[in-house]
């Protein structure tokens, strides 16, 4: 993984995490490497690696059961809810970058059929 | 873990090392950031108790550094420190020679990791190699506090994965790393913690994930803003 310096680490790990578990890659319940094994994966500090867990666990997206690790949340409601998350903080960063080009929601939604007629003809 | 106070060193008339005051703690990775001739091999020697501070002390575990330190601290300097008639071999048994923390097993492995062989004769491995070679040998030690000089110099790009992993695999709550670099954006990931030393003088100490989130700079950003307009 390729990280921009500029973001915290551990916020562009989660990140990554968290999209893993929403497109199922990591299905609900599984077991997620430890902290040390998740530093060496991503080549990161073992106390960024410390840092993501506690916010995964604080968003109630992972539980760590003592001694057994850190495993992601089995209920099906909060994977949709963080999906939801992840796709309204997409929205918003798009309407942000839309209208710093002078275009509107109105225009917004335009753009996306536009481009979804585009994909239906490829 | 390793607390330097007001440590000086003066070569004739020059200031190598300037009054720093500065105490690295367990279970950190540090950057030691600076220009070429800032201080950070003068200071590291003298942490590793390698050399003679003009003044002030530095202290391991609250005791001055010396014989007893050096057994627990792994130092690797830039300088090439080897016979050109050793092989690979040969390195680990004169280091296990010196070090009793030397563990011949780790050793082996960390020589598989960097692709390194035992039979290799030292005067003929290139200069990435002999870099690697320098870098197995020192993280082969149970040392307490690792310091590594300029680690990816002469490293090609894909081996500083390689050299990446070795030091967090080595990384540990009762362990102090602590890197010197040019090569910043190497260490990004890698460090939690940057020091930066400008003419023997320290700058400041930053945790480098609070940079990233309070200021929205890299360790490289900040790099250019203390060193850009003064050096090269």
């Amino acid at each position: 993984m390729n990280f921009d310096p500029m973001i915290p680490i551990w916020l562009q790990v989660a990140t990554s995490i968290k999209q893993q578990i929403v497109t199922g890659r990591l299905p609900p319940g599984a077991k997620l490497p430890g902290g040390r094994d998740l530093a060496l994966q991503y080549g990161i500090n073992p106390n960024t690696a410390a840092r993501i867990y506690q916010e995964l666990e604080r968003e109630g997206v992972c539980q760590t059961q003592r001694g057994l690790g850190t495993f992601v949340t089995d209920s099906g409601e909060t994977v949709q809810r963080l999906r939801e998350e992840m796709a309204r903080g997409a929205v918003s960063r798009f309407l942000a970058d839309l209208k710093g080009i002078g275009m509107n929601r109105e225009d917004a939604i335009e753009l996306i059929r536009k481009e979804d007629n585009t994909d239906d003809h490829q | 873990m390793i607390t330097s106070k007001d440590l000086t060193r003066k070569f004739g008339t020059k200031t190598a090392v300037d009054g720093v005051s500065l105490t690295l703690t367990p279970g950190h990775v540090y950057a030691m950031l600076g220009p070429n001739g800032s201080g950070k091999t003068t200071w590291m020697k003298m942490a590793a108790g390698l050399m003679k501070p003009t003044s002030g002390e530095v202290l391991f575990e609250g005791q001055p550094v010396g014989v007893e330190s050096r057994r627990h601290v792994a130092y690797m300097s830039t300088e090439p420190y080897f016979y050109p008639w050793m092989t690979v071999k040969d390195v680990g048994a004169y280091y296990g020679d010196f070090f009793e923390d030397f563990s011949a097993e780790k050793y082996a492995s960390l020589l598989r990791e960097m692709e390194l062989e035992e039979g290799m004769k030292t005067r003929t491995l290139s200069s990435g190699m002999m870099a690697k070679l320098k870098i197995a040998v020192t993280m082969a030690r149970d040392a307490r506090v690792y310091m590594l000089d300029e680690p990816f110099n002469g490293i090609d790009l894909l081996a500083r994965d390689e050299i990446r992993q070795s030091i967090l695999r080595e990384s540990a709550e009762d362990k102090v790393l602590l890197l010197s670099s040019h090569l910043v954006e190497e260490m990004e990931a890698v460090c939690d913690t940057a020091i930066f030393i400008r003419q023997g003088k320290l700058i400041e100490v930053r945790n480098l994930e609070e940079m990233r989130e309070t200021d929205h700079v890299s360790m490289a950003d900040r790099y250019r803003e203390i060193y850009g307009h003064t050096e090269g």
